[in-house]
Protein backbone atom coordinates (compact mmCIF):
# COMPACT_ATOMS: atom_id res chain seq x y z
CA UNK A 1 0.00 0.00 0.00
CA UNK A 2 3.16 2.41 0.62
CA UNK A 3 3.40 3.91 -2.96
CA UNK A 4 -0.48 4.05 -3.58
CA UNK A 5 -0.52 6.63 -0.41
CA UNK A 6 2.22 8.84 -2.09
CA UNK A 7 0.65 8.78 -5.64
CA UNK A 8 -2.51 9.92 -3.62
CA UNK A 9 -0.52 12.70 -1.75
CA UNK A 10 0.88 13.57 -5.10
CA UNK A 11 -2.42 13.92 -7.12
CA UNK A 12 -4.00 15.51 -3.95
CA UNK A 13 -1.46 18.64 -4.21
CA UNK A 14 -2.31 18.96 -8.11
CA UNK A 15 -5.94 19.01 -7.19
CA UNK A 16 -5.61 21.47 -4.25
CA UNK A 17 -3.16 23.41 -7.06
CA UNK A 18 -6.14 23.40 -9.28
CA UNK A 19 -9.00 23.98 -7.48
CA UNK A 20 -8.05 27.66 -6.17
CA UNK A 21 -6.65 28.68 -9.52
CA UNK A 22 -9.99 27.93 -11.23
CA UNK A 23 -12.30 31.03 -9.32
CA UNK A 24 -9.10 33.08 -10.65
CA UNK A 25 -9.29 31.92 -13.91
CA UNK A 26 -13.10 32.62 -14.16
CA UNK A 27 -12.13 35.90 -12.68
CA UNK A 28 -10.38 36.74 -15.57
CA UNK A 29 -13.16 36.20 -17.97
CA UNK A 30 -15.74 38.05 -16.32
CA UNK A 31 -13.61 41.13 -14.57
CA UNK A 32 -13.52 44.25 -16.25
CA UNK A 33 -9.92 45.42 -17.81
CA UNK A 34 -9.36 49.12 -18.01
CA UNK A 35 -5.61 49.61 -16.67
CA UNK A 36 -4.29 53.15 -16.05
CA UNK A 37 -1.02 54.70 -14.81
CA UNK A 38 -2.40 55.68 -11.30
CA UNK A 39 -4.25 52.68 -10.62
CA UNK A 40 -1.13 50.66 -10.91
CA UNK A 41 0.97 52.30 -9.02
CA UNK A 42 2.29 51.19 -5.76
CA UNK A 43 -0.58 51.62 -2.66
CA UNK A 44 1.34 53.78 -0.16
CA UNK A 45 -2.42 55.96 1.00
CA UNK A 46 -2.02 57.96 -1.49
CA UNK A 47 1.57 59.44 -1.39
CA UNK A 48 3.57 59.18 -4.19
CA UNK A 49 6.13 56.11 -4.11
CA UNK A 50 9.77 57.04 -3.10
CA UNK A 51 12.45 54.93 -3.86
CA UNK A 52 12.45 51.22 -4.53
CA UNK A 53 10.14 48.42 -2.57
CA UNK A 54 13.16 46.44 -1.09
CA UNK A 55 14.75 48.33 1.26
CA UNK A 56 17.04 47.86 4.21
CA UNK A 57 15.53 46.01 6.84
CA UNK A 58 16.71 45.22 10.59
CA UNK A 59 19.04 42.82 11.24
CA UNK A 60 16.61 41.12 13.50
CA UNK A 61 14.83 39.13 11.54
CA UNK A 62 18.23 37.63 10.57
CA UNK A 63 18.59 36.60 14.01
CA UNK A 64 15.18 35.10 14.37
CA UNK A 65 15.58 32.95 11.37
CA UNK A 66 19.30 32.03 12.77
CA UNK A 67 17.53 30.93 16.38
CA UNK A 68 14.45 29.30 14.40
CA UNK A 69 17.05 27.37 12.08
CA UNK A 70 18.51 25.64 14.89
CA UNK A 71 15.93 24.29 16.39
CA UNK A 72 14.19 23.68 13.73
CA UNK A 73 17.00 20.96 12.74
CA UNK A 74 17.72 19.17 15.91
CA UNK A 75 13.95 19.27 16.61
CA UNK A 76 13.62 16.94 13.77
CA UNK A 77 15.69 14.69 15.65
CA UNK A 78 13.26 14.78 18.13
CA UNK A 79 10.63 12.91 16.26
CA UNK A 80 12.02 9.29 15.33
CA UNK A 81 13.81 9.27 18.90
CA UNK A 82 9.48 10.10 19.97
CA UNK A 83 8.37 7.01 17.47
CA UNK A 84 10.61 4.92 19.03
CA UNK A 85 9.92 6.02 22.49
CA UNK A 86 7.92 2.92 24.33
CA UNK A 87 10.92 0.48 23.36
CA UNK A 88 13.80 2.57 24.47
CA UNK A 89 15.67 1.95 27.71
CA UNK A 90 16.49 4.32 30.05
CA UNK A 91 20.05 5.17 28.47
CA UNK A 92 18.57 6.63 25.59
CA UNK A 93 16.25 8.67 27.57
CA UNK A 94 19.08 10.06 29.50
CA UNK A 95 20.94 10.81 25.77
CA UNK A 96 17.59 12.62 24.42
CA UNK A 97 17.52 14.68 28.16
CA UNK A 98 21.48 15.73 27.16
CA UNK A 99 19.90 16.70 23.64
CA UNK A 100 16.75 18.77 24.90
CA UNK A 101 19.24 20.35 27.96
CA UNK A 102 21.66 21.62 25.04
CA UNK A 103 18.48 23.17 23.00
CA UNK A 104 17.63 24.65 26.06
CA UNK A 105 21.55 25.81 26.99
CA UNK A 106 21.21 27.12 23.37
CA UNK A 107 18.22 29.55 24.16
CA UNK A 108 19.75 30.53 27.00
CA UNK A 109 22.44 31.65 25.04
CA UNK A 110 20.68 33.34 22.66
CA UNK A 111 18.44 35.20 25.29
CA UNK A 112 21.51 36.33 27.05
CA UNK A 113 23.22 37.89 23.93
CA UNK A 114 20.05 39.48 22.93
CA UNK A 115 19.19 37.97 20.34
CA UNK A 116 15.44 37.47 21.39
CA UNK A 117 14.95 41.26 21.64
CA UNK A 118 12.92 42.79 19.26
CA UNK A 119 14.52 46.59 18.86
CA UNK B 1 -13.45 2.37 -5.06
CA UNK B 2 -10.10 1.29 -6.96
CA UNK B 3 -11.42 -2.58 -6.40
CA UNK B 4 -14.48 -2.12 -8.10
CA UNK B 5 -13.00 -0.35 -10.75
CA UNK B 6 -10.42 -3.26 -11.31
CA UNK B 7 -13.56 -5.96 -10.51
CA UNK B 8 -15.66 -4.27 -13.57
CA UNK B 9 -12.40 -4.63 -16.17
CA UNK B 10 -10.27 -1.92 -15.15
CA UNK B 11 -6.58 -1.99 -15.12
CA UNK B 12 -5.37 -2.24 -11.95
CA UNK B 13 -2.93 1.32 -12.31
CA UNK B 14 -5.10 2.91 -14.01
CA UNK B 15 -8.02 2.63 -11.51
CA UNK B 16 -5.87 2.86 -8.53
CA UNK B 17 -5.19 6.76 -9.94
CA UNK B 18 -8.84 7.58 -11.39
CA UNK B 19 -9.85 6.10 -7.47
CA UNK B 20 -6.72 8.81 -6.29
CA UNK B 21 -8.38 12.19 -8.06
CA UNK B 22 -11.66 11.31 -7.35
CA UNK B 23 -10.65 10.76 -3.45
CA UNK B 24 -8.71 14.11 -3.69
CA UNK B 25 -11.40 15.81 -5.10
CA UNK B 26 -14.07 15.19 -2.82
CA UNK B 27 -11.43 15.89 -0.28
CA UNK B 28 -10.19 18.91 -1.03
CA UNK B 29 -13.96 20.67 -2.02
CA UNK B 30 -15.14 19.51 1.44
CA UNK B 31 -12.56 22.30 2.67
CA UNK B 32 -14.19 24.93 0.11
CA UNK B 33 -17.23 24.34 0.72
CA UNK B 34 -17.08 24.47 5.00
CA UNK B 35 -15.00 27.86 3.82
CA UNK B 36 -18.22 29.39 2.72
CA UNK B 37 -20.07 28.07 5.39
CA UNK B 38 -18.01 29.06 7.93
CA UNK B 39 -17.17 32.05 6.93
CA UNK B 40 -21.42 33.18 7.24
CA UNK B 41 -21.01 31.53 10.48
CA UNK B 42 -18.00 33.32 11.84
CA UNK B 43 -19.24 36.56 10.73
CA UNK B 44 -23.08 35.87 12.48
CA UNK B 45 -21.07 34.79 15.65
CA UNK B 46 -19.10 38.20 16.01
CA UNK B 47 -21.33 39.94 14.85
CA UNK B 48 -23.52 38.59 18.12
CA UNK B 49 -20.84 38.06 20.42
CA UNK B 50 -20.11 42.22 19.55
CA UNK B 51 -23.36 42.88 20.20
CA UNK B 52 -24.58 43.50 16.40
CA UNK B 53 -26.67 41.00 14.37
CA UNK B 54 -24.14 40.04 11.58
CA UNK B 55 -24.92 39.61 7.76
CA UNK B 56 -29.20 39.34 7.86
CA UNK B 57 -29.67 40.69 4.22
CA UNK B 58 -29.37 38.19 1.93
CA UNK B 59 -31.39 34.75 2.32
CA UNK B 60 -32.54 33.45 5.41
CA UNK B 61 -30.65 34.29 8.55
CA UNK B 62 -28.30 36.02 5.61
CA UNK B 63 -27.38 32.93 4.62
CA UNK B 64 -26.39 33.87 1.06
CA UNK B 65 -23.72 37.03 1.99
CA UNK B 66 -20.78 34.68 1.04
CA UNK B 67 -22.09 33.68 -2.08
CA UNK B 68 -23.11 37.64 -2.66
CA UNK B 69 -19.56 37.74 -1.47
CA UNK B 70 -18.16 35.96 -4.37
CA UNK B 71 -19.86 37.03 -6.85
CA UNK B 72 -18.73 40.66 -6.11
CA UNK B 73 -15.22 39.83 -6.23
CA UNK B 74 -15.71 37.69 -9.74
CA UNK B 75 -16.55 41.09 -10.94
CA UNK B 76 -13.81 43.49 -9.52
CA UNK B 77 -10.91 44.25 -11.85
CA UNK B 78 -7.94 42.50 -10.98
CA UNK B 79 -4.89 45.18 -10.33
CA UNK B 80 -1.59 43.99 -10.84
CA UNK B 81 0.81 47.08 -9.66
CA UNK B 82 3.67 48.30 -11.59
CA UNK B 83 7.10 46.80 -11.25
CA UNK B 84 5.19 43.40 -9.52
CA UNK B 85 6.67 39.89 -10.45
CA UNK B 86 4.10 38.74 -12.17
CA UNK B 87 4.52 35.25 -11.85
CA UNK B 88 5.42 34.76 -8.41
CA UNK B 89 2.73 37.68 -7.57
CA UNK B 90 0.06 35.06 -9.49
CA UNK B 91 1.65 32.21 -7.88
CA UNK B 92 1.04 33.25 -4.32
CA UNK B 93 -2.36 32.82 -3.98
CA UNK B 94 -2.75 29.63 -5.05
CA UNK B 95 -0.04 28.14 -3.24
CA UNK B 96 -1.47 29.95 -0.13
CA UNK B 97 -4.65 28.09 -0.55
CA UNK B 98 -3.02 24.28 -1.95
CA UNK B 99 -1.01 24.17 1.30
CA UNK B 100 -3.40 24.45 3.50
CA UNK B 101 -5.79 22.15 1.49
CA UNK B 102 -3.67 19.65 1.06
CA UNK B 103 -3.02 19.00 5.13
CA UNK B 104 -6.40 17.46 4.79
CA UNK B 105 -5.01 14.41 2.87
CA UNK B 106 -3.74 12.84 6.07
CA UNK B 107 -6.41 13.87 8.08
CA UNK B 108 -8.54 10.81 9.92
CA UNK B 109 -11.89 11.54 9.38
CA UNK B 110 -13.15 8.13 11.02
CA UNK B 111 -11.32 4.71 11.15
CA UNK B 112 -11.92 4.00 7.69
CA UNK B 113 -11.92 7.73 6.34
CA UNK B 114 -8.65 8.94 5.70
CA UNK B 115 -7.09 10.25 2.34
CA UNK B 116 -3.56 8.85 2.62
CA UNK B 117 -2.38 7.29 6.34
CA UNK B 118 0.96 8.16 6.11
CA UNK B 119 3.33 6.47 8.55
CA UNK B 120 4.92 10.23 8.82
CA UNK B 121 1.50 12.28 9.07
CA UNK B 122 2.65 14.28 11.78
CA UNK B 123 5.80 15.42 10.10
CA UNK B 124 4.11 15.83 6.68
CA UNK B 125 1.02 18.53 7.57
CA UNK B 126 4.20 20.58 9.91
CA UNK B 127 6.00 20.47 6.40
CA UNK B 128 2.80 21.23 4.50
CA UNK B 129 1.75 23.65 6.44
CA UNK B 130 4.67 26.01 6.38
CA UNK B 131 4.11 26.15 2.91
CA UNK B 132 1.17 28.92 3.75
CA UNK B 133 4.66 30.88 4.88
CA UNK B 134 5.92 30.49 2.10
CA UNK B 135 3.50 31.96 0.11
CA UNK B 136 3.19 35.07 2.64
CA UNK B 137 6.73 35.61 1.82
CA UNK B 138 5.84 35.46 -2.25
CA UNK B 139 3.00 37.71 -2.28
CA UNK B 140 5.35 40.21 0.00
CA UNK B 141 8.44 40.17 -1.86
CA UNK B 142 6.84 40.31 -5.49
CA UNK B 143 4.13 43.10 -4.77
CA UNK B 144 7.06 45.86 -5.18
CA UNK B 145 5.33 47.77 -2.05
CA UNK B 146 6.98 48.60 0.61
CA UNK B 147 3.98 47.87 3.14
CA UNK B 148 3.49 44.39 2.01
CA UNK B 149 7.39 43.59 1.96
CA UNK B 150 7.42 44.94 5.60
CA UNK B 151 4.06 42.46 6.36
CA UNK B 152 5.80 39.81 4.94
CA UNK B 153 8.95 40.05 7.10
CA UNK B 154 7.39 40.75 10.12
CA UNK B 155 4.97 37.75 9.25
CA UNK B 156 7.71 35.29 8.61
CA UNK B 157 9.52 36.23 11.74
CA UNK B 158 5.99 35.38 13.50
CA UNK B 159 5.18 32.47 12.43
CA UNK B 160 8.42 30.51 12.03
CA UNK B 161 8.79 31.51 15.65
CA UNK B 162 5.68 29.87 16.62
CA UNK B 163 6.70 26.83 14.97
CA UNK B 164 9.21 26.22 17.28
CA UNK B 165 6.98 25.51 20.40
CA UNK B 166 4.47 24.11 18.13
CA UNK B 167 6.69 20.87 17.13
CA UNK B 168 7.96 20.80 20.67
CA UNK B 169 4.44 20.45 22.45
CA UNK B 170 3.84 18.07 19.07
CA UNK B 171 6.16 15.80 19.98
CA UNK B 172 4.81 14.71 22.70
CA UNK B 173 1.39 13.14 21.34
CA UNK B 174 4.21 11.13 19.05
CA UNK B 175 5.94 9.97 21.94
CA UNK B 176 2.91 8.90 23.82
CA UNK B 177 1.46 6.93 20.61
CA UNK B 178 4.57 5.87 20.04
CA UNK B 179 4.00 6.65 16.14
CA UNK B 180 3.79 9.56 13.47
CA UNK B 181 0.90 8.24 11.94
CA UNK B 182 -2.24 10.43 12.78
CA UNK B 183 -4.83 7.08 12.68
CA UNK B 184 -2.26 5.69 14.98
CA UNK B 185 -2.45 8.77 17.33
CA UNK B 186 -6.35 8.73 17.13
CA UNK B 187 -6.13 4.84 18.14
CA UNK B 188 -3.88 5.36 21.07
CA UNK B 189 -6.50 8.06 22.85
CA UNK B 190 -8.18 5.75 24.90
CA UNK B 191 -8.14 8.59 26.98
CA UNK B 192 -8.05 12.05 25.26
CA UNK B 193 -4.75 13.34 25.42
CA UNK B 194 -6.13 16.65 26.35
CA UNK B 195 -7.00 14.82 30.00
CA UNK B 196 -3.42 13.50 30.01
CA UNK B 197 -0.90 16.54 28.94
CA UNK B 198 -2.86 19.86 28.81
CA UNK B 199 0.29 21.67 28.88
CA UNK B 200 0.92 20.44 25.61
CA UNK B 201 -2.21 20.67 23.73
CA UNK B 202 -2.38 24.38 25.53
CA UNK B 203 1.02 25.35 23.44
CA UNK B 204 -0.21 23.73 20.58
CA UNK B 205 -3.48 25.45 20.41
CA UNK B 206 -2.03 28.71 21.03
CA UNK B 207 0.89 28.59 18.36
CA UNK B 208 -1.70 27.03 16.10
CA UNK B 209 -3.24 30.23 16.64
CA UNK B 210 -0.29 32.52 15.79
CA UNK B 211 -0.05 30.49 12.94
CA UNK B 212 -3.31 31.08 11.14
CA UNK B 213 -2.65 34.96 12.64
CA UNK B 214 -6.01 35.24 14.29
CA UNK B 215 -6.89 37.99 17.21
CA UNK B 216 -4.73 38.29 19.38
CA UNK B 217 -1.95 36.97 17.15
CA UNK B 218 -3.35 39.13 13.98
CA UNK B 219 -0.29 41.28 13.40
CA UNK B 220 0.23 39.67 9.96
CA UNK B 221 -2.54 41.93 9.20
CA UNK B 222 -2.44 44.70 11.43
CA UNK B 223 -4.33 47.60 9.22
CA UNK B 224 -3.07 50.54 11.78
CA UNK B 225 0.36 49.75 11.24
CA UNK B 226 1.36 47.78 8.20
CA UNK B 227 -2.33 49.12 6.44
CA UNK B 228 -3.22 44.98 5.53
CA UNK B 229 0.63 43.60 5.05
CA UNK B 230 1.50 41.12 2.90
CA UNK B 231 -1.73 41.14 0.92
CA UNK B 232 -1.86 45.03 0.45
CA UNK B 233 -1.76 45.07 -3.53
CA UNK B 234 -4.32 42.45 -4.34
CA UNK B 235 -7.15 42.69 -5.23
CA UNK B 236 -10.71 40.63 -6.35
CA UNK B 237 -10.24 36.61 -6.43
CA UNK B 238 -6.49 36.78 -5.80
CA UNK B 239 -7.31 38.71 -2.60
CA UNK B 240 -10.15 36.45 -1.94
CA UNK B 241 -7.86 33.47 -2.48
CA UNK B 242 -5.93 34.38 1.04
CA UNK B 243 -9.28 35.62 2.61
CA UNK B 244 -10.29 32.09 2.06
CA UNK B 245 -6.88 30.11 2.84
CA UNK B 246 -6.93 32.39 6.52
CA UNK B 247 -10.25 30.68 6.74
CA UNK B 248 -9.45 26.83 6.17
CA UNK B 249 -6.91 27.69 8.39
CA UNK B 250 -8.47 28.63 11.00
CA UNK B 251 -10.80 25.70 10.68
CA UNK B 252 -7.73 23.18 10.09
CA UNK B 253 -6.07 24.11 13.13
CA UNK B 254 -9.35 23.05 14.71
CA UNK B 255 -9.38 19.94 13.16
CA UNK B 256 -5.87 19.15 14.34
CA UNK B 257 -6.39 20.11 17.61
CA UNK B 258 -9.58 17.31 17.88
CA UNK B 259 -7.10 14.54 15.99
CA UNK B 260 -3.98 15.12 18.58
CA UNK B 261 -5.73 16.38 21.80
CA UNK B 262 -9.19 15.16 22.05
CA UNK B 263 -9.51 11.86 20.42
CA UNK B 264 -10.39 12.52 17.17
CA UNK B 265 -13.43 10.38 15.55
CA UNK B 266 -13.19 8.69 19.24
CA UNK B 267 -16.09 8.63 21.73
CA UNK B 268 -19.88 6.99 22.43
CA UNK B 269 -18.35 3.24 20.44
CA UNK B 270 -17.72 5.28 17.00
CA UNK B 271 -14.96 3.29 15.55
CA UNK B 272 -17.00 0.00 15.04
CA UNK B 273 -17.87 -1.15 12.05
CA UNK B 274 -20.82 0.16 10.61
CA UNK B 275 -20.30 3.21 12.59
CA UNK B 276 -18.07 5.34 9.58
CA UNK B 277 -20.93 8.61 9.72
CA UNK B 278 -20.77 8.58 13.52
CA UNK B 279 -17.12 8.69 13.87
CA UNK B 280 -17.47 11.64 11.34
CA UNK B 281 -20.19 13.55 13.05
CA UNK B 282 -17.80 13.19 16.39
CA UNK B 283 -14.81 14.86 14.88
CA UNK B 284 -16.71 17.78 13.22
CA UNK B 285 -18.59 18.18 16.85
CA UNK B 286 -15.20 18.47 18.72
CA UNK B 287 -13.55 20.38 16.01
CA UNK B 288 -16.94 22.96 16.03
CA UNK B 289 -16.56 23.14 19.69
CA UNK B 290 -12.73 24.15 19.00
CA UNK B 291 -13.96 26.37 16.33
CA UNK B 292 -15.89 28.37 18.65
CA UNK B 293 -13.60 29.25 20.92
CA UNK B 294 -11.23 30.28 18.21
CA UNK B 295 -13.94 32.69 17.26
CA UNK B 296 -14.85 34.16 20.81
CA UNK B 297 -11.07 34.34 20.82
CA UNK B 298 -11.06 36.24 17.91
CA UNK B 299 -14.10 38.75 18.45
CA UNK B 300 -13.17 39.43 21.79
CA UNK B 301 -8.89 39.82 22.55
CA UNK B 302 -7.56 42.84 21.82
CA UNK B 303 -4.34 42.63 19.14
CA UNK B 304 -0.97 42.39 21.19
CA UNK B 305 2.06 44.01 20.10
CA UNK B 306 4.71 42.68 17.63
CA UNK B 307 7.69 42.97 20.62
CA UNK B 308 5.32 41.24 23.21
CA UNK B 309 4.18 38.66 20.23
CA UNK B 310 7.55 37.67 20.12
CA UNK B 311 8.77 37.81 23.45
CA UNK B 312 5.99 35.00 24.82
CA UNK B 313 6.97 32.93 22.49
CA UNK B 314 10.98 32.97 23.19
CA UNK B 315 10.83 33.57 26.43
CA UNK B 316 7.73 32.09 27.51
CA UNK B 317 6.11 29.13 25.03
CA UNK B 318 9.46 27.82 24.04
CA UNK B 319 11.23 27.49 27.75
CA UNK B 320 8.22 26.15 28.69
CA UNK B 321 7.39 23.42 25.63
CA UNK B 322 11.02 22.15 26.65
CA UNK B 323 10.13 21.57 30.31
CA UNK B 324 7.44 19.97 29.47
CA UNK B 325 8.79 17.75 27.21
CA UNK B 326 11.41 16.75 29.49
CA UNK B 327 8.81 16.27 32.48
CA UNK B 328 6.69 14.05 29.73
CA UNK B 329 9.45 12.49 29.00
CA UNK B 330 10.74 11.01 31.98
CA UNK B 331 7.33 10.10 33.80
CA UNK B 332 5.63 8.97 30.72
CA UNK B 333 8.63 5.52 30.34
CA UNK B 334 7.44 3.61 33.59
CA UNK B 335 3.74 3.59 32.54
CA UNK B 336 3.76 2.28 28.94
CA UNK B 337 0.27 1.11 28.56
CA UNK B 338 -0.15 -2.88 28.22
CA UNK B 339 -3.00 -3.47 26.02
CA UNK B 340 -2.66 -7.55 26.43
CA UNK B 341 -2.09 -7.24 30.11
CA UNK B 342 -5.07 -4.85 30.20
CA UNK B 343 -7.46 -6.87 27.95
CA UNK B 344 -6.28 -9.87 30.26
CA UNK B 345 -7.70 -8.05 33.67
CA UNK B 346 -11.03 -6.83 32.03
CA UNK B 347 -11.58 -10.49 30.93
CA UNK B 348 -11.28 -11.38 34.73
CA UNK B 349 -14.04 -9.55 35.01
CA UNK B 350 -14.71 -7.61 38.92
CA UNK B 351 -14.36 -3.77 39.29
CA UNK B 352 -11.60 -4.15 36.16
CA UNK B 353 -14.28 -6.17 34.26
CA UNK B 354 -16.74 -3.22 34.79
CA UNK B 355 -14.71 -0.17 34.31
CA UNK B 356 -13.43 -1.75 31.08
CA UNK B 357 -17.00 -2.92 30.16
CA UNK B 358 -17.81 0.77 30.53
CA UNK B 359 -14.48 2.38 28.84
CA UNK B 360 -12.86 0.04 26.77
CA UNK B 361 -9.60 -1.94 27.81
CA UNK B 362 -7.55 0.39 26.30
CA UNK B 363 -9.05 3.13 28.93
CA UNK B 364 -7.81 0.74 31.54
CA UNK B 365 -4.18 0.26 30.34
CA UNK B 366 -3.39 4.33 29.44
CA UNK B 367 -5.09 5.35 33.16
CA UNK B 368 -1.85 5.24 35.42
CA UNK B 369 -0.13 6.72 32.78
CA UNK B 370 -2.78 9.43 32.55
CA UNK B 371 -2.99 10.37 35.91
CA UNK B 372 0.81 10.84 36.75
CA UNK B 373 0.86 12.94 33.49
CA UNK B 374 -1.97 15.10 34.85
CA UNK B 375 -0.24 15.33 38.19
CA UNK B 376 2.90 16.32 36.69
CA UNK B 377 1.07 18.96 34.05
CA UNK B 378 -1.40 20.24 36.76
CA UNK B 379 1.85 21.20 38.48
CA UNK B 380 3.99 22.48 35.82
CA UNK B 381 1.07 24.83 34.77
CA UNK B 382 0.63 26.08 38.14
CA UNK B 383 4.36 26.91 38.24
CA UNK B 384 3.83 28.83 35.10
CA UNK B 385 1.59 30.52 35.61
CA UNK B 386 2.63 31.83 39.39
CA UNK B 387 5.75 32.46 37.38
CA UNK B 388 4.11 34.66 35.05
CA UNK B 389 2.15 36.55 37.58
CA UNK B 390 5.29 37.41 39.70
CA UNK B 391 6.88 38.72 36.51
CA UNK B 392 3.39 41.19 35.42
CA UNK B 393 3.82 42.14 39.36
CA UNK B 394 7.49 42.93 39.21
CA UNK B 395 6.83 45.17 36.03
CA UNK B 396 3.77 46.64 37.29
CA UNK B 397 5.81 48.22 40.03
CA UNK B 398 8.55 49.36 38.02
CA UNK B 399 6.36 51.23 35.81
CA UNK B 400 4.05 52.17 39.32
CA UNK B 401 0.63 51.06 37.22
CA UNK B 402 -2.02 49.17 38.98
CA UNK B 403 -3.95 46.07 37.09
CA UNK B 404 -7.04 47.20 34.81
CA UNK B 405 -9.62 45.43 36.77
CA UNK B 406 -8.36 47.64 39.69
CA UNK B 407 -8.08 51.16 38.07
CA UNK B 408 -11.67 50.48 36.18
CA UNK B 409 -14.44 53.65 37.30
CA UNK B 410 -17.43 52.16 38.78
CA UNK B 411 -19.21 55.06 37.59
CA UNK B 412 -19.56 52.65 34.21
CA UNK B 413 -22.79 51.56 35.81
CA UNK B 414 -25.00 54.69 35.14
CA UNK B 415 -25.12 54.21 31.84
Amino acid sequence: MQPNEWLFIGIFFIVALILPAVPIFLAQLVNPKRPNKMKQEAYECGVETVGDAWVQFKVQYYLYALVFLIFDIEMLFLFPWAVAYNQLGLFALVAMAGFVGILGVALIYAWRKGALEWL
Amino acid sequence: MAEFLVNSGWNANLAQIVASVLGAVVLASFGLVWIIFSIWLERKFAGRVQDRIGPNRTGPYGLFQTFADVGKLLTKEDITPEGADKHVYNFAPILAVAGILAIFAVIPFNHAWVGADLNIGVLYFVAVGSLTTLAILLAGWSSNNKYALLGAFRAIAALISYEVPMILSLAVPVLLAGSMSMQDIVKGQSIAYIFVVPVSALIFFISQLAEVGRSPFDLIEAESEIIAGFNIEYSGMKFAMFYAAEFIHAFVICILTAVLFLGGWRGFGAGEPGYELFGFIMLMTKSVAVYVLVMLLRSTLPRIRIDHMMAFNWKFLVPLALVNLLVVMFLARPFVPDYAAAEALVAQGGFAGLIGGIFGAGFIAELPRAVVLLIANVIMFAVATQLLHRYGEAQRAKLGVRPVAATRAPAMASD
